[in-house]
């Protein structure tokens, strides 16, 4: 069994933005050690001479000449914005005074 | 905001010794995005030079712009680094409103140039290695704007305006290994590194390399430890260094507050440092900690890039000669000694006089007017040389004028300044103003003999044989003439007036 602890899975939670309950902190740190271990028995499978795969497919260079392609006025770029302010996103801001 | 304690600068160095480290970041200028097909282009309507790629839109795919590899591997070739035979991106993740995509594509344990070095020159002629650790790829982020609070930093903040033209900038980050050894000249050490980035990546051509708007910008490491030890002391990162001045006073201020904060006995924290120009001085940003946990991944909708040898050594041959070389070139070309060049090089002026020469003037007399006349007025201005508005032809024709007699070079400068002041070319100047050296001898004669009149002391001498007396006549007859006359002949006229032997 993987070792994923409860502060192990709120850490993660903390830094995804996941808001979770105690129990569900429990309950997540048994589920993902599972995952962790299935994910394991693949490295099991591979001997040492195969390499670490990123892309499932043996492909390389794929590449874009720099031609000026389409772009979107600033009224299609924030028309999903929740909120926004002379042609620009509004968000909160981040830190408090220090 | 608490002022931090400072040492003086001497007393941190007879205590400590000074380990740097930089991040420099540089903005390509290719004509389109790293990962889209928008325009980068500066200092357009916010969020106008977008796409669905740079507002990292559900279900959009990214594609590497080929000019933006080129350009990088050009970047770690004159940094002279080893260029990766395979390297990827991957995926830099933290919540932040500078990336709408929640990750920075950036690259990680694979950057595209690595192990290179840089050797930088001071300004007295010492040579000083710079190691490279790296040089990666990624993306730049999109630029905030705070709002309300304390005018403009994100301290008190009420809201944060968020512009995304920037957003998928190709950037290169150019990382050095730790920098020993540099003693008090840390901070001039800085200053010249990153001038010496900035100069490559403009005479590649790869970046516009202009550090007010943020092409070329600067993170500096800085840690102390006592003399004698090896291990490193904890470093601050100072961020939002972004003129060639503030480097070399950010990194300056770094150690006296490092000092003052290791003689007291406590340790340094490891934070970020937002460097002010107002100031000049840093304020405690935010301590790393877990929330600075990545979890860098390969990012999987981009596929490797492998750079075969045949596409590094063809642009390997497309480089420019690098500038240390061209400058070592110039001076020897211009016949210039070590002390006369530096002073041109840290002048600024190099290019102008180079152009100068081109437009037809001799190495000597192009360095005394750059030298001589227009490094000075700049100054006054207080703009760079080359901004001043000095055309080489302009040079050129008044020293035509100079050595053809018609003006001197107290006229030739005056001239200058009308040039300058927008009132014509030197030719419709002099005219004008007219100025011209009298080589009627009449009038001279006329000033002469009232001089000698005027002085008969002096006079005496000269008739005496005390030839060095002749300055005060001369410097009568040019007053008397405002400068017009030919001092040459002035002199040569007051011996033949006291019938004596020149």
């Amino acid at each position: 069994m993987a070792a994923i602890n409860r502060d192990d899975v709120a850490h993660l939670a903390r830094l995804a933005h996941i808001e979770m309950s105690a129990e569900e902190l429990d309950r997540m740190a048994g589920e993902l050690a599972v995952i962790v271990d299935s994910v394991k028995s693949v490295s099991e499978a591979a001997g040492d001479d195969v390499p670490a795969t990123s892309h499932p497919i043996p492909l390389t260079n794929v590449f874009r000449e720099d031609v000026v392609g389409h772009t979107f006025t600033a009224e299609q770029s924030l028309s999903g914005a929740p909120d926004a302010y002379e042609g620009r996103f509004k968000v909160p801001a981040i830190l408090d005074e220090d | 905001m608490s002022t931090d304690a400072t040492l003086s600068f001497e007393e941190a160095m007879e205590k400590y010794d000074p380990v740097l480290g930089f991040e420099v970041h540089v903005e390509l200028n290719t004509k389109t995005k790293m990962f889209s097909s928008a325009p980068n282009v500066f200092g357009d309507e916010p969020n106008t030079n977008v796409n669905e790629v740079d507002l990292g839109m559900p279900g959009v795919l990214p594609v590497v712009n080929k000019t933006a590899i080129e350009s990088s591997i050009k970047i770690g070739l004159a940094l002279n680094c080893k260029i990766a035979e395979t390297c990827r991106f991957a995926r830099k993740n933290y919540f932040y409103p500078d990336t709408p995509k929640n990750f920075q594509t950036s690259q990680y344990d694979e950057p595209i140039a690595y192990d290179g070095y840089l050797d930088i020159e001071l300004s007295d002629g010492t040579v000083f290695r710079v190691e490279i650790e790296r040089a990666h790829m990624e993306e730049d982020a999109g630029k905030l704007t705070h709002m309300g609070g304390s005018a403009g930093r994100i301290q008190g903040a009420d809201y944060s305006l968020v512009d995304y033209n920037r957003s998928g900038v190709p950037l290169v980050e150019i990382v050095t290994k730790p920098i020993q050894g540099a003693g008090s000249r840390a901070p001039e050490l800085a200053k010249a590194y990153v001038a010496a980035v900035r100069e490559i990546v403009k005479n590649l051509g790869v970046s516009d390399a202009k550090m007010e708007r943020g092409n070329v910008r600067c993170d500096a490491n800085v840690s102390l430890r006592p003399h004698g030890r090896e291990r490193f002391g904890i470093r601050s990162e100072t961020k939002n260094v972004n003129s060639l001045r503030a480097v070399e006073h950010a990194v300056r201020y770094e150690i006296q507050r490092h000092a003052a904060v290791l003689d007291s006995g406590e340790p340094v924290i490891q934070e970020t440092r937002h460097w002010h120009e107002d100031t000049r001085s840093t304020t405690s940003g935010r301590a790393k900690s877990d929330a600075d946990d990545y979890r860098y991944f390969p990012e999987p909708d981009l596929v490797p890039i492998v750079a075969s040898r045949e596409w590094v050594e063809e642009l390997r041959a497309t480089l420019p000669e690098p500038p240390a070389e061209r400058r070592k070139r110039l001076q020897a070309d211009w016949g210039y000694s070590d002390l006369e060049f530096r002073d041109v090089v840290n002048a600024g002026v190099m290019d102008e006089i180079e152009e100068t020469i081109a437009a037809g003037a001799t190495a000597t007399v192009a360095r005394k007017w750059w030298m001589g006349e227009i490094v000075g007025r700049a100054k006054n201005a207080d703009v760079d040389p080359g901004q001043l508005g000095v055309k080489p032809e302009t040079i050129v024709e008044l020293n035509k004028m100079v050595e053809a007699g018609k003006i001197n070079n107290k006229m030739a400068a005056e001239v200058l300044d009308g040039v300058l002041a927008g009132e014509g070319t030197p030719a419709e100047i002099v005219e004008k103003r007219g100025l011209a050296v009298v080589s009627d001898d009449g009038p001279l004669l006329e000033a002469i003999d009232a001089a000698l009149a005027a002085q008969p002391g002096v006079a005496d001498k000269i008739r005496g044989g005390k030839l060095q007396a002749i300055g005060a006549i001369v410097g009568a007859v040019m007053k008397a003439t405002r400068g017009q006359a030919d001092a040459g002949r002035v002199k040569e006229l007051i011996l033949e007036r006291l019938g004596v032997e020149g």
